[in-house]
C-alpha cells in the first residue's frame, strides 16, 4: 500500500471518527481506531518489534507538530510549572518525551532538525543499570519504565546516550487514565503503548506530522511501511558505536 | 474475627451511604445514583469477594499489564474508576479518592493507605 493510499484511509477513518463523536456528545474526540481494534488479551510476543524511521530531511525548522501531539496525548501538557520555580530551569528540567534537535554543519552551514527521544534499543543501558528492574524492555521491543517499581534514583538518565528520559519533581494534579503520573518517577516515549495495546497502529507524533517525516512500524514483518523503507533508503542509528541496536533510526541525518 | 466483622458491617453500610460525605474542593458534591455501579447488581466479582480481595486482583493485573500489555483484562482500576465515579449536580465526576467517595470512604476509616491516586487519574478516562 502507498503512502498516500494509507493517507486516505486514515483521514478517512478521522472523519468517520469525528462524525460519530458529534453525535455521541459534542467535544468529545474518538481516536481513529481500525474496525478490528480490541484491548489485548494476550501477552505481547517477541514476533513484533516495533521501530520507526525519521527523514531528517523532511523534518521542517521550526515546526514542533510531533512534540506537541506527544504532550497532549501523553499528558504532559498537564504538569504544571512548581510554583516559585525558576522558568528557564523549568523549560530544562519539563517532562518532554521528544526533544527538538538542531544539527549544523559548520563547514556547510547546513541545518538538520530532528525529533530525538527514547531510541528503543535492543541492549538498553537504561535497563542495564535499573537497580530495581523498574526500567525493563517489552517482549515488542519497547522499553519502558514500570512506576510501581522505580524508585526514582535516576541512574537510567545519566546512563541513556540520548538524554530521552524525564524525571517527575513534583506533584501532578491531573493525568491522564492511561498514562499514569506521579512525584519520583522517570518516563520517557513509550511509542504510544496504549494505542498499540488497544489495536491501533499508529503513533500521536506519526500522526501529527505533516511533513511525512515518520514512519512507524514492525521491523520484524518485512512488508510493514518501515522495513520497506529501511530497506529502500540509507538510513543510520545514532551513536551506532555503541551497539544498541535502536529500533529509532533516521535517514539524511 | 470480632473486629473483621464489625469492619465487614461499616463497608456494608458504607457501600448504602457513600454520597453522606462531605464533596471536595475539585467538584461538587457527588449525587448518590449517578455512578455506573449503582445501577448494577454486582461487581466483576460477588461483592464479598471484592471487599476482600479486591487489591489481590489488581495488584497482579498491573503487572500483566505493564509487562505484557494486557489491557482487555477482568480486572483493572480503571474499571474500578469508570464504575464507581460519582457525579456531581453538573454531570462532572468526582475523583474516588475524594473524602466520603467510593475508595477513600472505606481507606480512611480501616486507615490503609490509598496510594494509587498519586499516579493514577481518580476520574473516568477520556474516551
Amino acid at each position: 500500500m502507498s503512502r498516500t493510499e494509507q493517507q486516505g484511509r486514515r483521514v478517512f477513518l478521522k472523519k468517520t471518527a469525528t462524525a460519530a463523536a458529534v453525535a455521541i456528545a459534542p467535544g468529545v474526540m474518538l481516536h481513529a481506531l481500525p474496525a478490528a481494534a480490541a484491548p489485548r488479551v494476550e501477552a505481547v510476543s517477541g514476533k513484533i518489534r516495533w521501530g520507526m524511521l525519521i527523514d531528517a530531511s523532511k523534518c521542517a525548522d521550526g515546526c514542533s507538530d510531533c512534540v506537541t501531539a506527544c504532550d497532549k496525548e501523553n499528558g504532559l501538557d498537564l504538569v504544571d510549572m512548581p510554583a516559585g520555580a525558576e522558568e528557564a530551569l523549568w523549560e530544562r528540567q519539563r517532562p518532554r518525551w521528544i526533544r527538538q534537535v538542531k544539527l549544523k554543519d559548520n563547514l556547510s552551514g547546513k541545518i538538520t532538525n530532528l525529533p530525538m527521544m527514547c531510541q528503543h534499543c535492543e541492549k538498553p543501558p537504561c535497563v542495564d543499570v535499573c537497580p530495581t528492574g523498574a526500567s525493563f524492555r517489552r517482549a515488542d521491543g519497547i522499553v519502558m519504565v514500570d512506576r510501581h517499581i522505580c524508585i526514582g534514583c535516576r541512574y537510567c538518565m545519566m546512563a541513556c546516550p540520548y538524554k530521552a528520559r524525564s524525571f517527575i519533581h513534583a506533584e501532578v494534579a491531573e493525568k491522564l487514565t492511561h498514562t499514569p503520573r506521579g512525584k519520583g518517577c522517570v518516563e520517557s516515549c513509550n511509542l504510544c503503548v496504549h494505542r498499540l495495546d488497544n489495536g491501533e497502529s499508529t503513533t500521536a507524533c506519526q500522526d501529527a506530522c505533516k511533513h511525512q517525516a515518520i514512519v512507524f512500524g514492525d521491523l520484524n514483518d518485512p512488508e510493514s511501511a518501515v522495513s520497506r523503507a529501511l530497506k529502500k533508503y540509507p538510513s543510520v542509528q545514532i551513536r551506532a558505536d555503541l551497539k544498541l541496536n535502536t529500533g529509532i533510526r533516521y535517514s539524511n541525518v | 474475627m470480632i473486629r473483621n466483622r464489625s469492619i465487614m458491617l461499616f463497608l456494608a453500610g458504607a457501600m448504602l451511604g457513600l454520597a453522606i460525605g462531605p464533596g471536595n474542593a475539585f467538584a461538587g458534591e457527588a449525587v448518590e445514583g449517578t455512578a455506573k455501579a449503582d445501577k448494577l447488581e454486582q461487581c466483576v466479582e460477588p461483592t464479598p469477594v471484592m471487599r476482600r480481595n479486591h487489591f489481590e486482583f489488581i495488584k497482579h493485573q498491573r503487572d500483566l499489564t505493564v509487562h505484557q500489555g494486557i489491557r482487555g483484562s477482568k480486572h483493572s482500576l480503571a474499571g474500578c474508576i469508570d464504575c464507581h465515579a460519582r457525579k456531581d449536580a453538573s454531570g462532572k465526576a468526582v475523583p474516588v479518592n475524594a473524602q466520603g467517595q467510593f475508595c477513600a470512604g472505606c481507606h480512611e476509616y480501616v486507615a490503609a493507605s490509598l496510594d494509587c491516586f498519586s499516579c493514577h487519574s481518580a476520574v473516568p478516562g477520556e474516551k
